[in-house]
């Protein structure tokens, strides 16, 4: 009974406050920052929102990490952290703790400044892209009119602290695991970039809220909106999947080939700075996607259909995946697909990797944005009718696509009529 | 002088925007250098902002930090012996440097005393999507021929570069 009146009583703090919950915040529980002088005053106030949303965030990956061992466990037939708190629930707490009191090795031929300061242009970048993020209607700490385009700006500069940590730790295996990054995250971003103005071009905004907005209801939801979008998503998912450096895309820090990559030479809590942004930048682009293609914190059913306020809508939202739970569900979904991918599939080649991106992304890339085009000359207003013809496009696709697929797979699987088998039947 | 906390947000970049250029301009290290552009480009990023710019600064901040910046570090990099290097200033360039510089400084003062009202730092005003505007513009308006230009620039280098990197090119 009290979990759900406090439930309650946070989302209505959430959905009736105005724009920016995290200031709403501060003048509730903190009003004493309003009385210092002017200057200062705000300042204080801008300063808390940033430390609360820092505070939050960095709580993602102390799940994710435990999932990815998990999950990774249970792939590979083991059971994965058992043995700190029920499950080995706290295990990565443990391991945090264990980080903090490692020792803070700095190559003595390395760049010591640069060396200090790459891990916290990667941290502070791959934090900042949340800002722009929306997970409720007004869940949002500052909503940009260039939403979705600062978020690539933004993630863009990763780039930069990666390059300076491999090349600050005066090591091979560094400066070879940056240059290797820096190729596939520039190259890579080109698919994503293409990816995202595909939805733009429909939505006719950069506005992350906008995006969201138009997205009411399962039908409406931009991934089916038109058959060139379907196939964006994909392209998009699979770019951000190489754009955050993950399996199969994990070339910068290939264990076999180049210990680990650019930050080879660091450890303790540098270390773990960049582990913690590395998982922050899953759910970051994860987050993107829901938002972008998924419809983002609305649901299946139409939101006029569903009580707004109150524990039942609260929870009526989330089951429809819709609401703060509903984008956490759906962003978990895609984070729980990244982890499969990467303890199932084989890492890539340099040349496969880029062939990948160059040859065939690229130009999917281009002709769904023709593709979008014509759609919108033709459908200038979305009706049932577009919604239809798309939504049986698609099926018509994906029919063909695993008929063709299918048909050469258990061609090239079945063995040719061989002599082995023969002689090995004859005898 | 009493400083809101948007005019005091401005000098942090101003100072930061000078500061790092003249590092930029002065250290010897070329990675150091390259570095301390990456600053200079963002926080003239964080100007444009101040100038209700906020397509500008993003595209300021995509351009110039994520892609040319990573294209000059690939170069030094790759490039042996480019990382020892000391840059060095000969004499007989100190003096056209400065006429340059001159130039330019003047032309800048002349733009900067031309321009009508420019302390116009209201961040917090809510404001009109600038990408409408930016769009009808190269679209419709006087920049159509520029953009057109520039696209097939950009064409030119983009067929150029693939013919460089072909095989039977090179093995020639």
């Amino acid at each position: 009974m009290l979990l759900g009146l406090q439930v309650e009583n946070l989302h209505q703090f959430f959905v009736q406050s105005s724009d920016n919950w995290a200031q709403r915040f501060v003048q509730n529980h903190a009003p004493f920052l309003e009385h210092l002088p002017a200057p200062l005053g705000e300042l204080a106030i801008m300063l808390a929102c940033c430390v609360i949303f820092v505070a939050v965030v960095p709580l993602l990956p102390l799940g994710l990490v435990l999932a990815e061992r998990k999950v990774s466990a249970h792939i590979q037939d083991r059971v994965g952290p058992m043995r700190v708190g029920p499950h080995g629930t706290l295990q990565t707490l443990a391991d945090g703790v264990k980080l903090i009191f490692k020792e803070d090795h700095i190559p003595r031929e390395g760049d010591k400044f640069l060396f200090v300061v790459s891990p916290y242009i990667i941290f502070a970048c791959s934090f900042a892209v949340f800002a722009a993020i929306p997970f409720d209607r007004s869940i949002l700490v500052s909503n940009l009119n260039i939403g979705i385009f600062y978020i690539m700006a933004i993630s863009s500069v990763i780039v930069m602290g990666v390059i300076m940590a491999g090349w600050a730790s005066n090591s091979k295996w560094s400066l070879l695991g940056a240059m290797r990054s820096a190729a596939q995250i520039v190259s890579y971003e080109i698919p994503l970039g293409l990816g995202i103005l595909t939805v733009v071009m429909l939505v006719q905004s950069l506005n992350m809220q906008e995006i969201v907005n138009g997205q009411d209801g399962i039908a409406n939801w931009l991934i089916f909106r038109t058959p060139f979008t379907f196939i964006a998503f994909f392209v998009f998912f699979i770019s951000s999947i190489a754009e955050v450096n993950r399996t199969p895309f994990d070339l910068p820090e290939a264990e076999s080939e180049l210990v680990a990559g650019f930050h080879t030479e660091y450890s303790g809590m540098r270390f773990a700075l960049f582990f913690i942004a590395e998982y922050a930048n899953m759910f970051a682009v994860s987050a993107i996607a829901a938002t972008l293609f998924l419809g983002g914190w609305h649901g299946i059913v139409p939101s006029g259909m569903l009580p707004e306020a109150g524990l039942l809508g609260f929870v009526l939202r989330a089951i429809t995946l819709g609401g703060l739970l509903g984008v956490a569900i759906k962003t978990l979904c895609l984070v729980f697909v990244m982890m499969w991918l990467r303890w199932t599939l084989p890492r890539l080649r340099v040349d496969q990797l880029m062939n990948l991106c160059w040859k065939y992304f690229i130009p999917i890339s281009f002709f769904n944005i023709l593709g979008v085009g014509i759609w919108g000359l033709i459908f200038p207003q979305d009706s049932r009718l577009s919604i239809i013809i798309s939504i049986a496009a698609i099926i018509l696709g994906l029919i063909l696509v695993f008929g063709v697929l299918g048909r050469s797979l258990s061609k090239s699987t079945t063995p040719p009529s061989s002599p082995d088998r023969q002689i090995s039947a004859t005898t | 002088m009493e400083l809101n906390p948007q005019q005091l947000v401005f000098y942090l970049f101003a100072l930061l925007t000078i500061g790092s250029a003249v590092v930029v301009v002065t250290i010897r290290n070329i990675v150091y250098a390259a570095f301390a552009l990456m600053v200079t480009l963002f926080s003239v990023a964080g100007l444009y902002v101040f100038l209700q710019a906020d397509f500008l600064a993003a595209t300021q901040v995509i351009v110039y930090v994520g892609g040319i910046l990573v294209l000059i570090l690939f170069g030094v990099m790759m490039t042996s012996g480019s990382l020892d290097l000391k840059l060095k200033l000969e004499r007989g360039q100190l003096f056209w440097g400065g006429v340059v510089s001159l130039i330019i400084f003047g032309l800048l003062l002349s733009v900067i005393t031309n321009t009508p009202q420019w302390d116009n730092v209201d961040v917090g005003a809510s404001q009109e999507p600038t990408t409408h505007k930016i769009g009808e513009m190269i679209m419709k308006e006087e920049f159509l021929l520029p953009f057109e230009i520039a696209s097939i620039l950009l064409l030119v280098a983009l067929i150029g570069a693939a013919l460089i990197s072909r095989k039977e090119v090179r093995d020639e």
